[in-house]
């Protein structure tokens, strides 16, 4: 009987892996583009995005490098009518600030880490507001900066709860060999 | 994979983020120097996202659609309440009528006051517009067994339209309140202030000559005044608009742009009328 072979345990291990570390970016460009298009709410995508990256950027580093946060940016700077290159500006320095003290904060309670996403998302936006103004060379309205750093403060508990139950089924089927 | 000593790799895994952060200052740069490519990067992302977007396109109508229903299902209680309450106060108001119409008809007998006897009036169907001499009239067909005379008063179910300027064996034409030559006493029914009506072509007269002092306030109804003896005092003109220019203009009640049936009534006023045109002869009775 002719028929497909078997395929290997081996490649279905390393399908399993390769699914487990690209759904971060992958879950995450998922959410950008239905918070940019079929909800109606464009100031949803950065408040979608920053979550996600420090999220992930804490508990699973390897799993959202640098490039993809890169990359990120530059979808979120697309999908919002944001000038080019200021979402990556911003999400690259909140990723990198993430990572350098991820030791610190895997160990806090939930509400210190949500504390410290509130500190994350009004640096984010503060520093999104002064390179608008940088580069328009004139202040803009601080309303819309100071709104995305609300929403994206009072989405991350949502956020969170469900990543990391996403989180800890990764580590069990990484932990069972 | 080209291999790499580990401190290498290393090395290059810190060198990453500030070597990305170096570029997306580049990228800025960039798109501020040719906002057109990042234009063009847009409407490429838009066009490749499109059919995704179509596909979401209805489950997101129906969750849209829901949460409206929901928000109105939300009001929907405050609504309740507050139409109770106006039911309440219109209530209240029908019986303040009713006792203020009894109250009337009271004093009314006491002073054996002599009422205006109800108009009469006939409903014709109006046939064409414009023609004639006048720019904004309208031409009713009369059947053979009416009595049409000139100087009666056309309205519609709203409100005053018109005057009637010629009378044919079969049909009359109608001098719109907006033609540039109607020129018609109104009152302010608030203030009671007199003023002129002049049309001027447009679909909202003009409102002129107002007494000294009486400005007309935005919105105040505007009837027709008895001055002149050609039109009765009350019938429901428009209301006043004031323009962006400065202008006092009354939108009328009737929709003079789309009359299709008007009422003619006879209140035996003769007033002013306009020259004959053509010398014909007044209706008399049926022969």
């Amino acid at each position: 009987m002719v028929g497909r072979p078997e395929p290997s345990p081996g490649l279905l291990r390393r399908l399993d892996d390769i699914a487990r570390a690209a759904f971060p970016a992958t879950g995450t460009v998922l959410l950008m583009v239905l918070a940019a298009g079929p909800s109606g709410v464009p100031a949803l995508v950065p408040a979608v995005t920053l979550p996600c990256i420090i999220f992930w950027s804490i508990f699973r580093p390897g799993a959202m490098p640098p490039p993809a946060v890169f990359l990120l940016g530059l979808l979120q700077d697309l999908l919002t009518m944001a000038p080019l290159g200021i979402g990556v500006v911003t999400l690259l320095v909140a990723h990198g600030l993430a990572v350098a003290w991820r030791r610190f904060l895997v160990r806090q309670s939930f509400m210190f880490v949500w504390l410290a996403f509130c500190a994350f998302s009004a640096g984010t936006a503060a520093l999104g507001w002064l390179l608008t103004a940088l580069l328009a060379w004139n202040l803009p309205a601080p309303a819309p900066a100071l709104h995305q750093a609300a929403l994206s403060a009072g989405l991350y508990p949502a956020f969170a709860f469900v990543l990391s139950r996403i989180h800890g089924v990764m580590r069990r089927a990484e932990e069972t060999p | 994979m080209i291999r790499l000593s580990i401190p290498l790799r290393q090395a290059l895994a810190r060198l990453s983020l500030p070597v990305l952060i170096a570029v997306a200052f580049g990228t800025m740069l960039l798109g501020k120097a040719d906002a057109l490519l990042a234009e063009r990067a847009r409407i490429a992302l838009a066009d490749a996202l499109a059919p995704f977007y179509a596909a979401f396109a209805e489950p997101a109508h129906a969750v849209r659609e829901a949460v409206a229903d929901l928000q109105q299902l939300l009001v929907l209680r405050e609504e309740n309440a507050r139409l109770r309450e106006e039911n309440e106060r219109l209530r209240r108001w029908q019986a303040a009528a009713l006792a203020l119409e009894t109250e009337n008809a009271l004093l009314r007998r006491q002073l054996d006051f002599v009422p205006e006897r109800a108009p009469a009036f006939h409903t014709a169907r109006v046939v064409a517009d414009g023609g004639g001499v006048y720019a904004r009239a309208v031409l009713l067909s009369i059947p053979a067994d009416m009595q049409v005379r000139r100087g009666q008063i056309a309205l519609d179910e709203r409100g005053f339209a018109g005057r009637v300027t010629e009378v044919g064996t079969r049909s009359a034409r109608v001098l719109l309140a907006t033609d540039m030559n109607s020129r018609i006493p109104v009152t302010l029914e608030g203030s009671r202030v007199r003023a002129m009506l002049v049309g001027t072509n447009g679909a909202r007269p003009r409102l002129q000559h107002w007494s000294e002092g009486g400005r007309p306030a935005e919105g105040a109804r505007v009837v027709t005044s008895a001055e002149g003896v050609a039109f009765p005092a009350g019938l429901p003109v428009g209301v006043v608009r004031w323009t962006e220019g400065g202008v006092a203009e009354v939108e009328l009640f009737a929709r003079t742009d789309r009359l299709d049936v008007v009422r003619l009534f006879d209140f035996g006023l003769g007033g002013i009328l306009p020259p004959e045109a053509i010398a014909r002869p007044e209706p008399r009775g049926r022969r």
